[in-house]
């Protein structure tokens, strides 16, 4: 009751510190003094207490169960663990969007702390920037999606959290992805403060480059995350869809990572400076579009937790208002400063960045259209549509070889004019990895020279960093770390969907089930009583060739409130395979329907994107370039 | 009459312009190709020519039509004006039952047979994809 109060108040006085930060910052601005006023970081630090406490009497509600309080309502119960009730707390519309403003007033405090060497009027215009997205946010959760919603009278008890939101890796996703969605804010804001100021230099690169890789490892994070959940929650047994929600994720990421790597080129040789201005302010703008998207109703997920048309609409008309005003700022005050440097040598740390920069807008590209086309054709035609898999796999994986090639040859380039240097090293590399794949492909697949060229460049990769890794140990090594994921990121991939098998069937209690490598067997059914669910629990023995025996428990879970069965997929890990099996009750009938998965290296694959991120803050914590 | 750099330059953007095309050329091709399209019942009884095609079929699952055998999944999709016969051998998700909303995957055998290979999964009881709205109207 009483936290509810609390929590609504302190919102309506942090978008009050809001506009009171805007009056002083403007105030300010013109003041000659060196450094900002100190009140600027107090009112800052002040409104960063009320959105905590905003979110803590949100949390106290819902661990309290208190049922007064809509939101709690729709989402908690009181038999749900307490770990549940907390995570509940973000898992739904009204809970997320109040934890993007705590990370959006977070990211601003600390930018602000983080900047003193900076220009006085670039962190105001910074301020004023985030503080309009700040203002925006504050007036979508009061007006449409109040998080402190009363109920009279009050229910005795909540409706609960959708069960397969109930999860470890799902409580933790939706902070580690906002941190980067909303880490963008600040390179958004900053850049567009940096272009009025004139401002875009290697000064400002050196500084916002620290934002930049803060967000992409947190997204990196955030996505890892959402995928290891939908691989062992949906039973599907794969990692990634193609889905519209994992592609609006996707798509900040690829301009995130060509942001990284251009603001290098800025930093170095203080050239391509439009370029990474615009990059800012599509990858916020991508990060917005997928709020949109997912918090619409447009795209149907779990994400979707309430279609209402009224929030869609106001995200729209913000995100139309950001964008013209960011483009605004961008073509009027906008000035290419020393043209020349743009022409770059041909062979050249630059030029190969550029390469990069191509790749990854070309990606974006694909998974643009795939994702907003069938929207379009629906509201043009009414027409319902769905592209598939096949689209996007046919257009990214080809254009995987040059990529993983250049990817190789890139980072070994100097800057502003390069030779190849070591060619015979890298060429005996190369060779040994096209002889490598060919031995290891040559069984697997029935399109051997697609994939041995495709597995040979990542070979090429993978032993080039690795080389690098013990030859040159401490120069540039968390590019080094970064890159070496990334190949065994697309190896572990391309190994894994190459030799992936996959058993259906159905089956009843006490029987086998053989196949040509070995046997399934269905034991027995046990039952077992939770505080929130009952469930079903099988017991498979399952024989491979060599006559070595797994036991495999799958789960059917019956959540009481609301009532929902869902499928606990088990999964034996080992580093070089995961054996997967799911079951699903079919009502009214003895046959259950099984899937069974022997997927090798699927462990591979997340280890390769913790090393990604590992290269990422190997690069935030590396001390000053040497010059 | 042109100096050696505006030449280049204009070989440069003539490249990418034309790299440009080529892109736009192939995504479009493979969308076309790679698009898959929703129909009802209804929709699919009044086809004129079977499409060879992999669509989707999507509406209700009839009461007491779902049939298991040890490698099939059979049960008839219904939008309440016309019906149809899925088979399908596969593993079916959390919330496939009798009476519910469904979207099945795969080649039409005739008009009142449908092969499936898939059978998407929805995550909430209450929830019915926009395409089974559509399908089965205001009912």
């Amino acid at each position: 009751m009483l936290a509810n109060q609390i929590g609504y108040y302190s919102l309506i006085l942090g978008l009050l510190f809001s506009v009171l930060l805007c009056r002083v910052s403007i105030k300010d601005f013109n003041n000659t003094n060196k450094q900002i006023n100190q009140n600027i970081l107090s009112l800052s630090f002040l409104q960063l207490v009320f959105v905590i406490v905003s979110f803590l009497s949100l949390i106290i509600s819902f661990i309290n169960s208190d049922f007064s309080n809509e939101t709690v309502f729709n989402n908690s119960h009181t038999t749900k663990p307490l770990f549940y009730k907390i995570s509940g707390t973000w898992g739904n519309h009204e809970g997320s969007l109040l934890l993007w403003l705590l990370v959006l007033t977070l990211f601003i405090f600390l930018f602000l702390i983080k900047s003193r060497e900076q220009p006085k009027k670039y962190r105001i215009l910074t301020l004023l920037f985030q503080q309009i997205i700040i203002i925006g946010f504050f007036l979508f959760v009061l007006m449409t999606s109040n998080p402190f919603n009363h109920l009279f009278p009050t229910p005795s008890e909540g409706l609960g959290l959708n069960p397969i939101l109930q999860d470890p890796a799902l409580a933790i996703h939706p902070p580690i992805l906002y941190l980067g969605y909303v880490g963008t804010s600040v390179i958004f804001s900053s850049s567009l403060a940096a272009v009025t100021q004139n401002y875009v230099s290697k000064k400002w690169a050196q500084h916002i480059k620290k934002w930049v890789l803060v967000s992409w490892i947190f997204l990196t994070l955030g996505i890892m995350l959402g995928s290891i959940w939908a691989y062992y929650e949906l039973g599907w047994g794969g990692f990634w869809f193609w889905d519209p929600v994992e592609n609006v994720s996707l798509m900040p990421w690829l301009t995130l990572t060509a942001l990284l790597h251009c603001i290098i080129v800025l930093e170095r040789r203080a050239a391509l400076t439009s370029w990474v201005v615009i990059l800012s302010i599509a990858t916020f703008t991508l990060s917005m579009c997928g709020t949109f998207l997912v918090r619409s109703g447009i795209l149907n997920s779990v994400h979707t937790f309430a279609n209402d048309p009224a929030r869609g609409i106001f995200i729209l008309i913000f995100l139309f208002v950001l964008i013209i005003l960011s483009l605004g700022i961008f073509f009027l005050f906008h000035k290419e400063k020393n043209k020349d440097l743009n022409n770059f040598f041909w062979l050249s740390k630059e030029t190969s960045i550029l390469i990069n920069n191509w790749f990854m807008m070309y990606f974006l590209s694909v998974v643009l259209i795939g994702t907003v086309y069938p929207i379009f054709l629906d509201v043009i035609s009414s027409e319902k549509i769905s592209v598939g898999p096949p689209f996007y796999q046919k257009l990214i994986v080809p254009f995987l070889i040059p990529f993983l090639f250049f990817m190789s040859l890139g980072p070994r380039l100097k800057w502003i004019k390069s030779t190849i240097e070591n060619k015979n090293s890298l060429i005996i590399i190369f060779i040994t990895s096209v002889i490598l794949t060919f031995f290891i492909i040559k069984n697997l697949t029935t399109d051997l020279l697609f994939y041995t060229v495709l597995v040979s460049t990542a070979f090429f990769l993978f032993f080039t960093t690795l080389k690098e890794l013990f030859v040159k140990k401490f120069n540039n090594i968390s590019q080094t770390v970064a890159h070496f994921g990334f190949s065994l990121l697309v190896l572990s991939i391309l190994f894994n969907s190459i030799l992936s098998t996959e058993i259906i069937t159905n089956i009843k209690i006490g029987e086998k089930y053989s196949y040509n490598k070995g046997e399934i067997f269905f034991k027995k059914l046990e039952e077992r009583k939770e505080s929130n669910f009952k469930s079903i629990i099988a017991y498979f023995e399952i024989k491979n060739e060599n006559e070595k025996i797994v036991e495999l428990k799958p789960e059917i879970r019956i959540y009481n409130q609301p009532v929902i069965i869902t499928s606990e997929a088990d999964i034996k890990t080992t580093l070089l395979e995961d054996k997967f099996l799911v079951m699903n009750l079919v009502k009214g009938n003895e046959y259950f329907n099984i899937r069974y998965q022997v997927k090798p290296f699927m462990v591979w694959i997340w280890i390769s994107v913790l090393l990604l991120s590992i290269g990422g803050l190997m690069s935030l914590f590396k001390k000053r370039y040497e010059k | 009459m042109y100096g050696k750099k505006v030449k280049l330059r204009f070989i440069f953007l003539a490249l990418i312009l034309a790299s440009v095309i080529l892109i736009v050329f192939l995504i479009l091709q493979s969308l076309k190709e790679n698009v898959v399209y929703f129909q009802s019942p209804s929709e699919i009884k009044s086809l004129i020519e079977l499409d060879k095609k992999k669509i989707r079929v999507g509406g209700m699952v009839k009461e007491q039509s779902v049939f298991i055998n040890s490698n099939e999944v059979n049960f008839i999709i219904t939008d309440f004006k016309k019906e149809i016969n899925v088979i399908y051998s596969g593993a079916v998700p959390n919330l496939f039952a009798e009476g519910k909303g469904v979207v099945a995957e795969g080649f039409l055998k005739d008009k009142n047979y449908f092969i499936a290979t898939k059978i998407l999964a929805k995550h909430d009881e209450n929830y019915m994809p926009p395409e089974v709205k559509k399908a089965i109207g205001d009912k």
